[in-house]
């Protein structure tokens, strides 16, 4: 009686076809995430595979030799990592108090909504633009300001010229942005039992955003702020004209090879490297551009992989 | 610290039904040291609250905080202030017809020619590279994003989330780089094709490749909309997913309850109502193919004309800000005129910023009421 032909809850043909399209969809749209995965591993591997003959320690720790022919990746390594350095400096700090204010001080209206807009446009703002800018307000007019009033006119070794200090100004502006959204979010996270608790013992609100707000955040502002380590390090276009060089002197040994740079002069970064020995210089041989390509990506892969391994260690010990 | 000074008699109340461990005089010392103003009635002398540097700059510091608030403010009102100023002298100049209608855009002609800037085709290489982006990248966006947070589970939701996460954090110059070294190349081996052999009339026909060489150039508009794709699915991914993951259970439990299978809940159901939060997805998608520099520049092939078909090489507004710049006189024209297309992006990508955000702030209100 019970035969396979006759079972009363065998799937109807209308069924079936339904329960085939869902399989099928969803195979598709697994499709599309291995379209982002596969090719990207693909081409990864493809640059590490022809760098490979340069890559060693040598060519980290030796400077360029000849427009980038040969040599090493030192300069413009250090050049970035004072860059990074730079920006922080400037936007950690602000960004960090923008993100209080934000989550603890201000409240629903005009001003805050406002605020809001003006984050996500800046965040939205080109990179090129950034530049422009970096180049309008920081090299043609507060340059020429400070020259004014601390450089030796008689002395040209004295002047200010566009370089660190502008560009860290530059992609500190750029990254106010990422930092202010990160460090809110972080901000946010922190249950408002525990600034109510804080407020009954009698704490004042700063007090209890200082003992209370920001060390139980501080993991997550991290985050942030290796996000924007990550995002400096690689930009090249707010750089290009607020001073970023292609070719910068940096001694071979002792300690001028560690602190080469003025923050009142061209330096040289790795992005720019990149972008120079890629485009412009006539038969450059290809595995030093790409070993150039495969510190960077190593760089910025490292830095991002720190905020993830951060990340999921945090929502391991998250206790509320 | 007035607020401190009313609260400690509270406090005192519920630690005097506590037994210290110490000495009377040890509790007091102790309450005093940790409750600012505290100590017991017993207690002779309430100790005095150590000098704090923090508290004590307390009022300064809440204006520091909010003159940082302000700071992102300051930050696009300054950007904006500052290329108007290095753009203004040109603009009561310019004839804005000539500007966006000619594709002539030479800013250094021979001696005894007037330069010509004309921004068209500068707009449509921005545009169709932006379109090929956009054609590729909603599709397989919205389909990783669907996948990621409808479909997959576990080791494998977490994988694809940390390389689009990688994805996006790889810089615009390396995305260049690749266009240029891996995909170009790439692509040209693959159009290119003898005149006359079947995959040669396939290729000229489909407008990929010349018709009389049958070759084609690897560095061109289709290998800049596929980098930009690459570039803008992170953002979209991840926007989506945050739209789809507001849509509350309960969507997705009526749907259930009514006998939806999971493809017809994420049709009739999820789409319907994070159609607001995909829709700003796909903009801020948008707005960083068109925002995109160092990528178009390396990867589009640099020439200025308005592109005819898929293997032409094309420049884009950005491309011409970058590699322009560092050759023009301070104060020039020219200069002024980078500044002028500066504007013109500013604006542009402004324009969509603010877009999705009152498309996500009317989804906001739309679930209040």
């Amino acid at each position: 009686m019970n035969t396979a032909g006759s079972n009363p809850f065998a799937p109807s043909d209308f069924e079936r076809r339904k329960f085939r399209r869902v399989t099928r969809n969803k195979w598709i749209m697994f499709a599309f995430c291995a379209v982002l995965a596969v090719p990207l591993i693909a081409i990864l591997v493809d640059i590490f595979i022809k760098a490979a003959p340069v890559l060693s320690l040598h060519y980290l720790w030796d400077n360029p030799v000849n427009k980038g022919k040969a040599g090493g990746l030192w300069a413009p390594l250090l050049g970035t990592f004072y860059l990074v350095i730079g920006s922080l400096i400037f936007v950690a700090p602000i960004g960090i108090l923008a993100a209080i204010y934000l989550n603890e001080y201000a409240k629903e209206g005009w001003l805050n909504r406002t605020i809001g807009i003006a984050v996500t446009s800046l965040a939205g703002v080109p990179s090129i633009v950034h530049g422009l800018f970096g180049l309008g307000a920081f090299v043609l007019t507060m340059l020429p300001v400070i020259n004014r009033v601390v450089a030796d006119p008689n002395d040209s070794e004295t002047k200010w010229e566009g370089g660190l200090f502008t560009a860290s100004l530059t992609i500190a502006v750029m990254n106010l942005p990422v930092i202010i959204t990160s460090a809110r979010e972080a901000l946010g996270a922190v249950p408002q039992a525990f600034r109510e608790a804080c407020w009954n013992l009698g704490a004042t609100r700063w007090q209890t955003i200082r003992t209370i707000v920001l060390p139980n955040s501080f993991s997550g502002i991290l985050t942030g702020i290796i996000l924007t380590i990550s995002r400096a390090a690689g930009e090249t276009a707010p750089i290009l004209f607020t001073g970023a060089t292609f070719f910068k002197w940096v001694a071979d040994s002792g300690w001028e090879k560690l602190f080469p740079y003025n923050i009142r002069e061209p330096f040289m970064a790795m992005s720019m490297h990149l972008n120079i020995i890629s485009t412009q210089i006539s038969q450059m041989p290809d595995r030093m551009k790409y070993g150039c390509a495969a510190v960077l990506i190593t760089l910025i892969l490292f830095v991002n992989s720190f905020a993830i391994v951060l990340r999921v260690w945090l929502r391991g010990r998250k206790r509320w | 610290m007035e607020r401190s000074e009313k609260n400690s008699g509270a406090v005192r109340r519920v630690e005097t039904g506590v037994t210290p461990a110490g000495s009377p005089e040890k509790r007091d010392a102790r309450l005093g040291d940790l409750i600012p103003g505290g100590g017991t009635a017993a207690a002779p002398k309430p100790s005095r609250k150590k000098f704090n540097f923090f508290d004590a700059t307390e009022k300064p510091t809440e204006w520091l905080i909010r003159l940082c608030g302000w700071s992102s403010i300051i930050g696009i009102v300054a950007i904006f202030v500052f290329i108007l100023k290095e753009a203004a002298p040109m603009l009561p100049r310019l004839n804005w017809g000539y500007f966006f209608t000619s594709p002539r855009w030479i800013p250094n002609p021979g001696e005894g020619n007037a330069p010509s800037f004309g921004a068209l085709a500068l707009l449509v290489g921005t545009f169709s590279t932006t379109f090929i982006c956009l054609i590729i990248a909603v599709p397989v966006g919205l389909g990783a994003a669907v996948y990621i947070s409808e479909f997959a589970k576990g080791k494998v939701k977490e994988t694809l989330k940390i390389v689009i996460e990688l994805l996006a954090a790889i810089p615009s110059i390396v995305w260049g780089f690749i266009g240029l070294m891996v995909i170009g190349p790439l692509l040209q081996s693959i159009f290119t094709a003898a005149p006359g052999s079947w995959w040669g009339h396939v290729m000229v026909t489909l407008h990929l490749a010349s018709a009389e060489t049958g070759a084609a150039q690897g560095t061109n508009l289709l290998t800049g909309g596929v980098i930009l794709a690459l570039m803008s699915v992170p953002v979209i991914v991840s926007l989506s997913e945050d739209a789809l993951r507001a849509v509350p259970d309960s969507f997705r439990e009526a749907a259930l309850a009514l006998g939806a299978n999971p493809w017809e809940t994420v049709r009739r159901v999820l789409f319907p109502a994070a159609r607001n939060g995909l829709l700003a997805a796909c903009l801020l998608g948008m707005g960083r193919a068109i925002g995109e520099t160092m990528a178009v520049l390396l990867a589009t092939g640099h020439n200025l004309r308005i592109p005819q078909a898929l293997t032409d090489p094309v420049r884009t507004i950005t491309a011409t800000i970058a590699a322009e710049m560092g050759e023009t006189v301070n104060g020039g024209p020219h200069y002024r005129m980078l500044f002028v297309l500066g504007i013109v992006l500013f604006i542009i990508t402004c324009g969509i910023n603010v877009a999705s955000d009152l498309i996500v702030k009317g989804v906001k209100k739309a679930n209040q009421a």
